[in-house]
């Protein structure tokens, strides 16, 4: 990389970047500024974003922040351990493993999600097998556990790569050091494993919180369109409504959200790296 | 560096997620065609046959509702040469400026449509210069008769708590409200504030009752037996039953939305001669049939009703209803005031738990 450091042919190999950074994220957003901000005259004003206190709007962001909770949560139960598993099978093996995460991601998110539904529905898949095997039947179609269980499906993987690459990154020395001065597999884990994993952790929580916040596709297709996240409300206003004002004010305020949560993964990625 | 692997491999699956929902690429060339359809709603070698009789290269999108449809084609009015929209949404585009009159010399084949479906599209299109019906229908419940056992002849079964869950509801404003304004007795049409808070308050009550709010799937559903009550089209009941013959339509006694789907081309069509083409294609008896055996929506082409071959379904009240003996209403275009008041209202329905 220092090859390219103070050379005249930097900004040079930087412009695809460069050009590719403007044109699809600053002109975007700054679009989504300009539509957020102004009122169908082209007037400035803050009241798109300040209808998200308005009684439903509120209710469906407060919704979307807790089924998104919940499934971070539940992603990171199952992806720690899982992470510590790969981490300890050591290469040959574990590559099959890995891969065997990623292979789902490889299909269409629509196409497992609309799997789900037929899985989960009254007289579907699972509840035939069920009932052939005489167990009590399960009902979380179109009910927000539905939502959870697919947003846990399919942003999992997104938990599980961060988690296992700050896992594998740490050296052996370290921790048998720490087993040398006399440290428990327990007070290893809390003291060295943990601590060193927290790179990982954030930025998988990152990775999974933003996506299941924003989602409109698992709510409205396992939700049966019954729940209304935030995501929902945005995606009408821009496909149905036609009021291009409302939902730019309205990302905006999820942008907040999302900021807010890259703030806290700076702080402690930077804090990490010098740990690492 | 294995990170920074990951995070490029992450970056281009979701980069190709993202244009992989991009469709066809328009180039300029002038025998082509812009059709803009409801979902599932022709025969899809109708196109084919099209194409291969006029030479057109036909390019042929689809939307759920008529307000995806709206918010689309108000981006760009020429993104689209010819459409298929409801009446009200015509009546809206009309007086937003959004499509062009028809020239009926050059589509001789509108003799085929029925002059009562005309006098019907004055409501929405008073001189009946911007469009021709393409089907008809009314809407109504579809039920499963092994699982409901009360006469449905009432909107109001859908608020019967004995059937909790088992119902579905229409995921588009105008038909959840059509079913709560007149069961209410109102008009479908209202734009008295309170009226339509009153259905927002019934829709709100109903809620826990209903399974899911659903648009196309409802068939699939009902077929599947995974509902005992659905709020469907008369177009899907003959399709329906042949699917699974304990499904039987109703159209409650209160009353019903009548509703047409018809062509217009838009303002900034850059292909009119081609749409018209089309247009009386569609009109043409034969091509009319083919859609009706292939979609079962009734089709107001007489040339092809009379053709129909199966006399249960050429002489069926559900394809074919008697209108005169029904309280039926066709939906208007309410003005954007009162567009506004029903979303505003809708959205307290599906916020509510």
């Amino acid at each position: 990389m220092k090859l390219f450091k103070n050379s005249k042919t930097a900004p040079l190999i930087a412009s695809p970047y460069l050009a590719w950074a403007v044109i699809f994220i600053l002109v975007p957003l700054a679009m989504v500024f300009y539509y957020g901000l102004t009122d169908d005259q082209g007037g400035f004003t803050f009241e798109n974003v300040a209808t998200i206190a308005e009684y439903g709007y509120f209710k469906a962001l407060i919704k979307s922040v807790n089924l998104a909770l919940i499934s971070t949560a539940i992603c990171l139960v199952l992806a720690y351990p899982l992470g510590m598993i790969l981490t300890s099978m050591k290469l040959t093996r574990n590559t099959y493993l890995v891969t065997l995460f990623i292979l789902p991601m490889w299909m269409n998110f629509l196409l497992r999600t609309l799997t789900w539904m037929t899985l989960l529905e009254g007289k579907g898949v699972i509840n035939a097998v069920l009932t052939f095997l005489h167990l009590p039947t399960i009902n979380i179609i179109n009910t927000p556990s539905a939502i959870v269980l697919g947003m846990v499906y399919n942003f999992l993987p997104f938990m599980i790569l961060p988690i296992y690459n700050a896992l594998s990154r740490i050296d052996d020395n370290v921790i048998n050091a720490a087993r040398d001065l006399g440290a428990g597999t327990f007070q290893t884990f809390l003291r060295i494993i943990f601590p060193l994993s927290l790179p990982g952790i954030i930025s998988g929580i990152t990775m999974v919180f933003i996506p299941a916040l924003t989602t409109f596709a698992i709510s409205s297709m396992l939700g049966g369109s019954k729940i209304l996240l935030i995501g929902n409300i945005i995606e009408q206003q821009f496909t149905q409504l036609y009021d291009w004002h409302l939902g730019s004010g309205l990302s905006i305020v999820l942008m907040i959200f999302i900021i807010l949560n890259m703030i806290v993964e700076n702080i402690t990625d930077t804090e990490g790296g010098t740990l690492a | 560096m294995k990170k920074k692997l990951i995070s490029v491999a992450l970056v281009v699956m979701i980069t190709c997620a993202a244009l992989a929902g991009c469709g066809s690429e328009k180039t300029d060339s002038n025998n082509k065609l812009y059709v803009y359809n409801w979902g599932e709603y022709i025969d899809e070698d109708v196109i084919k046959e099209f194409e291969d009789e006029t030479g057109i290269d036909v390019i042929y999108d689809m939307f759920e509702n008529n307000e995806i449809m709206y918010a689309k084609l108000a981006q760009d009015t020429s993104a689209y040469d010819v459409i298929c929209p409801s009446d009200y949404m015509i009546q809206k585009l009309i007086e937003n400026d959004m499509v062009q009159p028809l020239n009926f010399d050059n589509i001789p084949n509108v003799k085929n449509i029925g002059q009562q479906y005309f006098e019907t599209s004055k409501d929405f299109d008073p001189e009946n210069k911007y469009s021709i019906p393409y089907c008809w229908g009314t809407v109504g419940i579809l039920y499963n008769k092994t699982m409901v056992d009360d006469v449905v002849d009432s909107w109001d079964i859908l608020w019967d708590e004995k059937y909790k869950g088992q119902i579905l509801m229409q995921d588009s404003v105008r038909d959840a409200y059509m079913v709560a304004l007149i069961k209410n007795g109102y008009s479908l049409n209202s734009k008295d504030p309170d009226e339509v808070s009153k259905a927002t308050e019934d829709l709100i009550a109903q809620k826990p009752l209903v399974q899911a709010y659903v648009i196309d799937q409802v068939r699939d559903k009902m077929i599947g037996e995974e509902a005992a009550l659905g709020v469907i089209y008369s177009g899907e009941a003959i399709y329906t039953a042949r699917e699974n013959p304990n499904l039987e339509y109703v159209v409650p006694k209160e009353g019903t939305n009548v509703w047409i789907d018809s062509w217009v081309i838009t303002k900034g069509s850059k292909h009119v001669s081609n749409a018209e083409k089309w247009i009386d294609f569609m009109c043409r008896g034969d091509i009319a049939l083919k859609n009706f055996e292939y979609i079962t929506y009734s089709t107001p082409n007489t040339e092809a009703q009379e053709n129909i071959e199966d006399e249960d379904i050429k002489n069926s009240k559900v394809a074919f209803p008697d209108l005169s003996t029904m309280n039926v209403e066709a939906y208007q275009y309410l003005g954007e005031e009162t567009d506004k008041l029903y979303s505003n209202e809708w959205m307290k329905v599906k916020s509510a738990d």
